[in-house]
């Protein structure tokens, strides 16, 4: 993928993928174009040389919205909850694109996240930090999408919160969903991950699994601090 | 007994009147705080849209009673305000199609768009004024009064009178009849909740798949059908002239924002907010403490506060009051 704002370009040659099942993490400095990659897989931003595709088809001229559709569903680092709505109603805009009955896939949810039901009639916004991600994962999973791309989910949350979500989204890739996430708390994500990319200036600089990168002594010193 | 007697006259000339005000502003409050929620802008233009959808109504009640269709007791506009609507939600979408689209897909501001809906507003204004003329028009036909304050007095024995107009109890009937629709949309319906969603978070709206153009039709759609219904009822309870609905946008747009801009059940409760203070400041207290004080303290002067004149001036002065000091509005806010 290369392709920018309309200016110069702030990808380059950049290369992801992640397969079902699987979790993958996008690391590298402020400014490396981490973001912006995930922009270029939602569709929000165009792509002046290369391609997209999920499931073996090529979605690199849709909508976002229509991307939606195809399965790969975003959370993203702010805002990611409708805080004046309550949480059934957030799982409920989750899965506004679906015509069936979706009450299987919110027992799943309910499942994965017990906490969920229990507040389910309570407004978002009066949730806490480490909550509101939990909503923000199971609207994001209602599509029952085929990707699920989340823009560094444990920004902002305690260590102990950290963890937590952490182990929600392991059981989340439990259900054979990819998994790829923009993370600032590299190590952590590196030791959930099972394969990562380090972007830097908009070129993947290094790639493997996350144990290889965890134990790369460049990796380590220009990222994880020694 | 005096105490009564106060009670009723209260009744009769506050609390009554104050009511079936109240619910032509509270209507108009949703509108205009839907409006907003959604397409994010102030909408000037709201008071002439409802002397738009009210100037239908009357000419379709002056074509069933040409053609002889009444509805006996009640006014014949009850009839019109279906065809009414429908026209005004046309009429909506149009400016929409021709006017705000241009400006919502350039993503201007929301104070170009407020500005754009001022020119609108004008030219609203003046197609009112063409087709039905700047007059004063009384359309209300039908039984006048369920009870009138003579045979109040009679009934009663009192020395005050009650009296209440078919337009009132009209008023109030229909309030709640719409008012429960819409909220049970809101909450209930998946398009009513996709209408929140939107409203809340619209960039997330959008991650979910939620269709803008779909929300925002809608929204014009409720906004016309709630213009036309308050308009009608205020023209049937008073009577419909142009100028008067212009008024009108103040004592609205003050009621949206007293109940948080932005939360229609804010709107709705802030029409009553707005009528009652309008009418309690502005009524003539004498005849009232005249019955509850005794002889020695009987008031010689009106004790009005303001002079009816000056009621706008109470809209106004909640208005600033409230922006000043709860801009989010006097109610639970929005929890953000």
């Amino acid at each position: 993928m290369t392709g920018g704002y309309g200016g110069p370009d702030i990808i380059t040659s950049c290369t992801i993928s992640v397969n079902k099942g699987e979790i993958v993490t996008i690391l590298g400095p402020n400014g490396a174009g981490k973001s912006t990659a995930m922009k270029a897989l939602l569709g929000m931003l165009n792509l002046r040389e290369g391609k997209i595709t999920i499931n073996e088809k090529d979605i690199s001229n849709l909508s976002p919205q229509d991307r939606v559709k195809e399965g790969i569903s975003f959370v993203p680092q702010t805002r990611n909850v409708f805080t004046g709505m309550t949480v059934q109603e957030n799982l409920e805009m989750g899965a506004y694109l679906r015509d069936e009955n979706f009450q299987d896939t919110l027992n799943e949810i309910y499942r994965l996240f017990p906490i969920l039901k229990e507040k389910r009639n309570q407004f978002a916004g009066q949730l806490s930090g480490g909550q509101r991600q939990q909503v923000a994962l199971g609207r994001a999973l209602m599509i029952k999408p085929s990707v699920l791309m989340l823009d560094e989910p444990t920004a902002g949350v305690a260590p102990i919160v950290m963890d937590e979500l952490f182990n929600h989204i392991i059981k989340v890739r439990e259900t054979g969903v990819a998994i790829l996430m923009v993370e600032q708390n590299a190590r952590q994500a590196l030791t959930i991950a099972d394969r990562g990319y380090v972007l830097v200036t908009g070129e993947n600089k290094f790639s493997g699994t996350g144990k290889e990168l965890l134990n790369d002594p460049e990796v380590r010193r220009s990222f994880l601090g020694g | 007994m005096d105490f009564v007697n106060a009670l009723v006259l209260f009744s009769n000339f506050v609390i009554v009147p104050a009511l079936s005000y109240g619910s032509q502003l509270a209507l108009g409050a949703i509108g205009v705080t839907l409006v907003y929620g959604i397409l994010r802008f102030a909408n000037f233009a709201y008071g002439d849209l409802m002397a738009f959808g009210t100037m239908f109504a009357i000419l379709f009640t002056w074509f069933f009673q040409s053609i002889g269709i009444s509805l006996g007791v009640l006014p014949t506009a009850l009839l019109a305000i279906p065809f009414a609507i429908i026209i005004a939600i046309l009429f909506s979408l149009l400016i929409d199609k021709f006017v705000f689209s241009y400006y919502r897909i350039k993503k201007s501001p929301p104070v170009t768009l407020a500005m754009v809906s001022i020119g609108v507003m004008f030219v609203i204004n003046a197609v009112v004024r063409i087709i039905i003329g700047p007059f004063d028009r009384i359309f209300f036909d039908g039984q006048k009064f369920i009870m009138k304050a003579n045979e109040f007095k009679e009934m009663t024995g009192l020395n005050e009178g009650l009296a209440i107009k078919s337009t009132q109890v009209l008023t109030l009937v229909v309030t709640i009849i719409v008012a429960s629709i819409l909220f049970w949309f809101l909450n209930k319906t998946k398009t009513g909740k996709s209408m929140r969603a939107y409203s809340d978070n619209e960039d997330l709206a959008l991650l979910s798949g939620i269709s803008p153009e779909r929300v925002v039709m809608i929204t014009w759609i409720i906004a016309a059908i709630l213009a036309t219904v308050a308009g009608t009822l205020y023209g049937l309870d008073k009577s419909f002239k142009p100028f008067t609905y212009f008024n009108n946008l103040l004592p609205i747009f003050a009621a949206a924002i007293v109940g948080g801009i932005g939360n229609p059940l804010g709107a709705f409760l802030g029409g009553y907010v707005i009528a009652f203070s309008e009418i309690v400041i502005t009524y003539a207290y004498k005849k009232f403490f005249f019955y509850l004080l005794p002889e020695s303290l009987e008031p010689n002067s009106l004790i009005q506060l303001l002079s009816t004149d000056y009621k706008f001036a109470v809209s106004f002065s909640i208005l600033v009051i409230v922006l000043l000091f709860r801009p989010s509005g006097i109610f639970k806010g929005r929890v953000s």
